[in-house]
């Protein structure tokens, strides 16, 4: 079999595939998805929610719908495709080392690699929960996978800690299979997921959210009993007097995501502290030249079409990448920051692009502002280069502003940018 | 009804390495466990290190056997196929009264038989490891003290006791004694009554409860002692070496320990706390509070992100007085011949260092049962050797390829953080003893013990199992009956009380 390929993407959901296919329509000849699992499309096919392709098509559709119009795409355009193959090792002079039943390992070469592993979810131990270890305790995604793609219900009674996105889906899910989802609770003060699916998910169905709450114990020797809740203050402390035991056979965690990165982690690749996720700048290339990545990988978004819209920028900058003879050395600058704002990414910012084209910043706040906000992008001497309003700012909710191309004789001379964030 | 000649109550690591030591006579062994997996209990929870011999007071049975052990394990590790480091160990001291307490360690592991054991300067602890406290100032280095995987001891040993002949029963709790008179002719079961000539107490924390059934010792019993614990992930943070650093003893115990672990990663903990129930395996908040605490004054720059798995494990603490004479100890080990029964041997209040002390423990009954007249005569055919089976991870590349060659099970990883293969899985399904519940796969292989904790193979694992096991994925457990992840398929009706 071919061993050799202009641009190597390593996972198929939806920063991959667009990967793929944009690295396909910018002149890769020899582009390959490597999956680990059975078939293309990666978690969203156990997305089996709407709301997914409103930004790109303008459209309210499922996540295996979303994902079949890109698998389509890329199989048409001629994505080469390895699935049930798992990545065990890359280097930074760009190959790649993979494992399947029917290849057995293989080496393989790129010339430009695009890291699109996504995200994986936060279990019971990183966040410290105390308790038992009954069968019973489950991070969302391995709920939602057993329900949607399974077909079996891994609970009849539920509480669900935490109000990310996913676990509202599966509140919601859960009940339309017949189960008895008897809390959500945030140990947050506020709502961590989006707003939309509060709405659509626990009010519509009568599910009680309680905020600023959290798990004080998991109670069950074999399969979980009940579980104790706690109201906690702003420093999380626990409030005594404020325990509730619920009975219950199952808790759902759904508190954070993180980037997958133990494989960049092997060849080195800088990682950002804040999002967990990898560095890179505007074209989403990593520190290691050659190795992009597209999208959870990076950071954590909101929405599925924005890790589409990640994924054809990162595929973009691979097929470029790949079909380069000479590796130009650029000085980047550097995009930080400022109070207030939890991170920005891209980290980095290529002082060329600007000459072509927008530059496009996603970011989060650290705490919720409930009123009007301003955002900037200034450099080191404090000049505005970039402006943006909104009604609030919110930690669950990213912002996207943009660069244009008027602020690229300032970016030139820039030594850095910096995003600020102020009530208006 | 088949007669045996030793039937063993528990499947912890004890009661395992004596029935594997004695598999190699001419005896009809049963070995009897209440739990769904042998080695679920005690077995499964501690700290996983092979105590150099310094600790115990000398005179003890916790010393003697400590002694007798710590040199097998080599020999050991070999024969049963499974991992073994002996790294040697460090009792950090950060202070100067700490250093007296470090000198009279150090006369006691002599008197235990050490041969190396040394006191070491703040700058070679430093040395040895650079992430140690600025407020060292000195430590006990000990070469002989390391590291074991205390799930695989246990299967191994199990195992092997299984290959040699002895009858294994899972989920099969003791619940009295056949009697014939004063003489022990059996015990009852749920799963039916069972004959036997010699009953072997190695119950852990219920052996007080186990030998009361029969009378004996009614002033011992076993405070189950909890300890917690965290495991850090090992692509963040690991010490600079494999090593167990252990802070300096005090009156309390012997602290909360910084190790590495076989696997790569670093383990801390454990604290101490008594808890009323025999299965409180309660992980506290204010537990980990202890632990951490006490690990930073080890190690300062640890960082809780790191933190992928908590748990917590018990300690069968008993009261049972050291007969030595002149010495003056409550809770040694029981290891004898019961008095005012026939056919009791009690294996009891074996808590630290029981892990290390088990193969010293079980060449101790032998002796015990010769005492007894038992004439013990060697099987011709007893093979000590348990072949390890291949973990894909350790493997290099090229090895890697020759596995999946040969058995394309191989090439298809099902658990991505720690890299186990479906055919690791299978092979443990189908193993000697087989392993039919998702935690006696995680125990043997490590699928789901990294930093996704079983997110992504959970269902994966359940629908291998269901597969294997002819069995709907309703009837896949954690641990055994009453542990079931699934209820229903999702179309079934259910009543659900609102």
């Amino acid at each position: 079999m071919k061993k050799n390929f202009d641009v190597i993407i390593i996972g198929s959901g939806p920063g991959g595939l667009a990967a793929a296919i944009n690295a396909k329509k910018h002149g890769a000849a020899d582009v390959l998805i490597i999956e680990r699992d059975l078939e293309l499309g990666g978690i969203l096919l156990q997305c089996i929610h709407n709301g997914f392709g409103v930004e790109i098509f303008n459209k309210d559709m499922p996540g295996p719908s979303y994902a079949q119009h890109f698998i389509e795409e890329s199989l048409g355009l001629g994505v080469q495709v390895m699935l049930d193959t798992m990545v065990l090792d890359i280097t930074a002079d760009l190959k790649v080392t993979a494992i399947s039943k029917r290849t057995s390992l293989i080496d393989l070469q790129a010339k430009a690699i695009v890291l699109a592993m996504g995200c994986r979810e936060r279990t019971r131990s990183q966040i410290l929960l105390p308790g038992t270890r009954p069968a019973g305790v489950y991070t969302a995604g391995t709920a939602q996978r057993w329900v949607n793609i399974e077909g079996y219900m891994p609970g009849k009674r539920f509480v669900i800690l935490g109000s990310g996105d996913i676990g509202m889906i599966m509140a919601r899910r859960l009940t339309l299979e017949g189960a008895k989802v008897e809390r959500v609770l945030e140990i947050m003060p506020y709502l961590t997921g989006l707003t939309r699916n509060y709405v659509q998910c626990l009010m519509d169905y009568d599910i009680t959210l309680q905020k600023s709450r959290t798990v004080k114990n998991i109670l069950g020797v074999n399969r979980v009993e009940a579980i104790e809740t706690v109201a906690v203050d702003e420093k999380w402390n626990h409030i005594k007097g404020s325990e509730e035991i619920i009975p219950c056979d199952t808790l759902l965690l759904s508190v954070g995501l993180i980037p997958e990165n133990e494989l960049s982690k092997k060849v080195g690749v800088a990682l950002d502290p804040i999002t967990g996720g990898l560095i890179v700048d505007d074209r989403f290339m990593t520190s290691v030249p050659g190795i992009f990545a597209a999208g959870n990988v990076v950071h954590v978004y909101d929405l599925v079409d924005w890790v589409t819209e990640a994924g054809f920028v990162a595929g973009r900058g691979a097929a470029l990448y790949a079909q380069r003879s000479e590796k130009e050395k650029v000085s980047k600058i550097p995009l930080k920051a400022g109070e207030a704002i939890r991170y920005v990414v891209p980290q980095f910012i290529n002082p060329d692009s600007l000459r072509t084209e927008i530059i496009r910043l996603q970011m989060r706040v650290s705490a919720p502002i409930e009123e009007r906000v301003r955002l900037t992008v200034e450099d080191d001497q404090n000049n505005v280069l970039a402006k943006k309003a909104e009604p609030y700012a919110r930690p669950g909710e990213i912002i996207t502003m943009e660069i244009k191309q008027d602020a690229f004789d300032a970016v030139q001379k820039a030594a850095f940018l910096k995003v600020n964030v102020s009530k208006r | 009804m088949k007669e045996y000649d030793i039937i063993i109550i528990g499947g912890g690591v004890v009661g395992c390495m004596t029935a594997r030591f004695l598999s190699q006579y001419q005896l009809y062994i049963l070995l009897i466990e209440k739990e769904a997996d042998i080695g679920s209990a005690t077995s499964s929870a501690n700290s996983a290190v092979m105590h150099a011999g310094y600790d115990a007071l000398p005179g003890t049975l916790k010393a003697k056997t400590n002694a007798i052990s710590s040199p097998l394990w080599d020999q050991i590790s070999r024969e049963l196929g499974f991992d073994f480091s002996r790294c040697g160990d460090y009792v950090v001291a950060v202070n100067d009264e700490q250093l007296e307490t470090l000198q009279k360690l150090k006369q006691q592991g002599i008197d235990n038989g050490i041969k190396e054991i040394s006191l070491i300067s703040a700058k070679q602890m430093r040395e040895h490891e650079p992430m140690i406290s600025e407020n060292v100032t000195g430590a006990l280095y000990v070469p002989s003290g390391g590291i074991l995987d205390t799930f695989a001891v246990t299967v191994a040993a199990a195992e092997n006791a299984v290959m040699n002949g002895v009858d294994l029963l899972l989920e099969t709790p003791f619940l009295d004694f056949l009697m014939d008179g004063s003489k022990i002719v059996g015990v009852h079961t749920p799963k039916g009554d069972f004959k036997g000539r010699w009953v072997i107490n190695a119950a852990g924390l219920y052996a007080d409860e186990v030998m009361h059934k029969a009378n004996v010792h009614p002033e011992f019993y076993i405070r189950p002692r909890r300890g917690e614990y965290v495991i850090l992930d090992k692509v963040d943070y690991n010490l600079s070496r494999q090593t167990v650093l252990f802070p300096t003893p005090t009156d309390k115990g012997k602290g909360i320990l910084v190790a590495s672990t076989l696997h790569g990663n670093t383990l801390i903990g454990p604290n101490s706390n008594f808890v009323e129930t025999k299965n409180d395996k309660t992980f506290t908040k204010e537990g980990f509070d202890e632990i951490w605490e006490g690990a930073l004054k080890l190690i300062p720059n640890l960082n809780r992100r790191h933190i992928i798995a908590s748990f917590s494990g018990l300690r069968a603490h008993g009261n049972a007085p050291c007969l030595t004479p002149g010495v003056d100890y409550i809770s040694d080990f029981i290891i004898e011949i019961a008095e005012g029964v026939e056919g009791l041997i009690n294996l009891a209040g074996i808590e630290s260092p029981g892990l290390t002390s088990s193969p010293g423990i079980a060449l101790m009954v032998i002796d015990l049962l010769k005492e007894a007249g038992e004439s013990l005569t060697p099987k011709a055919n007893w093979n000590p050797i348990r072949p390890a089976r291949p973990v894909f991870r350790h493997l290099s590349m090229p090895e890697r390829k020759a596995l999946v060659d040969k058995d394309p099970h191989y090439g298809r990883v099902i658990c991505r953080c720690e890299t186990v293969t479906e055919g690791e899985i299978l092979a443990e399904i189908h193993a000697p003893i087989p392993a039919i519940t998702y935690d006696a796969i995680k125990r043997r292989t490590w699928t789901g013990t990294g930093r996704c904790q079983g997110g992504f193979d959970m269902p994966r694992v359940v629908k291998i199992l269901s597969d294997e096991l002819n069995l709907p994925p309703e009837k896949i457990t954690k641990k055994g009956s009453d542990s079931p992840f699934l209820y229903r398929r999702t179309k079934d009706l259910e009543e659900v009380e609102s």
